[in-house]
């Protein structure tokens, strides 16, 4: 692979950027053709870290296969966990306990709003600005704490399994939850002051990469960076699972479909997960936390789907069962590989400073892409 | 009324509607004509390929395709059939949906489909010199495969 960079015939330069590289978020490895500091193309190489989830899976029961999900979009385990729960549920008809259902909730959004911290401080690298890292890694913290009292870890949980949770929700968990939304709640303002008004942010991110609404149909976007472009899109809202039904929030959307614009949907989903948070965590019901379920589990013959919104979008589990303990084939659609395929279609033309800005609006997890 | 509309575009096609989503069972050769109908038909207008996947039936392939409608949300699955195991072809849709082009390629990486027409055609995650198909049923690899 690294024997490709040098020159074309008409004299653009080829250049490697990762696997290894700090912009790259990962072991992502772009080729990019340049014409002076103008990107003509870019063409991702993956595979770095593939694991062949997929095969994998195909040997593990549905009960197992939940803690090898945790490792795809790692920066959103509850939610893939949750993906993987509700797709047996589905197939088996098992009704989630209602405490269940209001824990997973509040769990996904918390996941959520760490997922999206992380996003925060590392554009705000990426773009050259290195205090606000420190400022989300300060709340993101909080966050992991509640998540290892009650999940037992800070970042692969595998606490949602098929039926429920795992176990219950720690005493304080509520409480510390609570704590954690107000003391959030007053630093959200710093976190506008600090970068969102800032003139330089601003300037490294208005009207670079744009991408339009059919653009970001065509590719198959989904998540923040669908929404930016004015694609209504949020599976909480198209085909709600659990009680998302119930709650009331907004769908962030945005239309310019700029840098800033995606970092703007991030930012206002962050206020809508606060809210969701809100309006469950005081009327968390008694009861089961886990429904009851047989020990060997059994999807019955057919095809079975379900999409779940991950902090980066619309995130597909397809499984094919032939009526056996494990799936006969499945497929995790993730929003990152589809996000990806973007990103020649929006480089492309700009300066190679504004590929930074750009990949980092996209929220690439490489695991997630590669699988 | 969208069964009755894929009843004039995929004539061959079988319909059923036992899923939770709606599915399209069409032969590989008739793909190309009922994708450009199924994008730009005024009761379709399938604008968003959610995903791209291949299943390895042993006796033959199947591509699955599963659709949304961003006005109208609809939608639909559609699963050609490749009978050809030895050497499965099948026309690619990248330039009606530019999404497909990364899913083909990685349907080609690890099922081996080919897809004609393809503008690049390569391996997505394994290295170009790689022997074989993983995900494929009958495919072994002694050395690196953990059988659990």
């Amino acid at each position: 692979m690294f024997e490709e960079v040098g020159r074309t015939e008409t004299g653009d330069l080829i250049i490697n950027i990762g696997p290894q590289h700090p912009a790259t978020h990962g072991v992502l490895h772009l080729v990019i053709t340049l014409n002076g500091e103008t990107v003509k193309k870019i063409e991702p190489h993956l595979g770095y870290i593939h694991r062949s989830i997929e095969k994998m899976c195909e040997s593990l029961t549905y009960r197992q296969y939940i803690y090898v999900t945790s490792r795809m979009d790692y920066l959103s385990s509850h939610i893939n966990n949750h993906a993987c729960a509700l797709v047996v549920e589905k197939g088996l008809q098992i009704e989630v306990p209602q405490r269940a259902q209001y824990i997973r909730v509040i769990l996904d959004e918390l996941n959520r709003i760490a997922s999206h911290l992380l996003w925060w401080g590392a554009i705000a690298m990426d773009v050259g600005a290195i205090t606000p890292f420190f400022h989300a890694f300060r709340e993101r913290e909080l966050i992991t704490d509640i998540m290892e009292e009650t999940c037992g870890a800070r970042l692969t949980m595998n606490f949602m399994v098929p039926g429920g949770t795992m176990m219950d929700i720690h005493p304080d968990f509520v409480k510390k939850t609570k704590a954690f939304l107000n003391f959030f709640k007053s630093k959200l303002p710093e976190y506008h002051e600090l970068v969102t008004g800032n003139v330089i942010f601003k300037g490294r991110l208005e009207d670079v990469g744009v991408l339009s609404k059919e653009d970001a149909i065509s590719y198959g976007t989904s998540g923040p960076v669908a929404r930016a472009s004015g694609v209504s899109c949020d599976v909480r809202k198209l085909y709600p699972y659990d009680v998302y039904s119930q709650i009331n929030f907004e769908e962030a959307i945005e239309t310019k479909g700029d840098c800033y614009a995606r970092y703007k949907v991030r930012m206002k989903e962050l206020e809508e997960s606060i809210r969701i948070i809100e309006q469950l965590i005081d009327n968390i019901p008694e009861g089961e936390f886990q429904a009851k379920t047989k020990a060997v589990l059994k999807l019955p013959k057919g095809e079975y789907m379900t999409r779940v919104e991950t902090a980066r979008g619309d995130l597909g589990v397809y499984i094919t069962s032939e009526g056996g303990t494990t799936p006969y084939r499945i497929k995790f659609r993730s929003p990152g590989f589809s996000n990806l395929s973007a990103l020649d279609h929006m480089v492309r033309g700009s300066k190679i400073g504004d590929m930074v800005a750009i990949m980092g609006t996209l929220d690439l997890v490489i695991p997630d892409i590669d699988r | 009324m969208l069964k009755d509309i894929l009843t004039t575009i995929a004539p061959t096609g079988t319909i059923d509607e036992t899923g939770e989503i709606l599915s399209l069972t069409i032969d590989a050769k008739d793909w190309r004509e009922v994708a450009v109908q199924l994008r730009y038909h005024e009761g379709c207008k399938f604008d968003y390929l959610f995903c791209v996947t291949a299943v390895d039936w042993k006796t033959h392939f199947t591509m699955v395709y599963h659709f949304d409608a961003t006005e109208g949300r609809q939608r639909l699955v559609v699963k050609a059939k490749i009978n050809d195991r030895t050497n499965p072809e099948i026309e690619t849709v990248c330039d009606i949906w530019r999404t497909a082009e990364l899913h083909e390629r990685e349907a080609y990486d690890l099922m081996g489909i080919k897809f004609l027409n393809h503008p690049d055609l390569r391996r997505l995650f394994l290295t170009d010199e790689w022997v074989g198909y993983p995900l494929r049923k009958d495919y072994d690899d002694p050395i690196n495969m953990i059988k659990l």
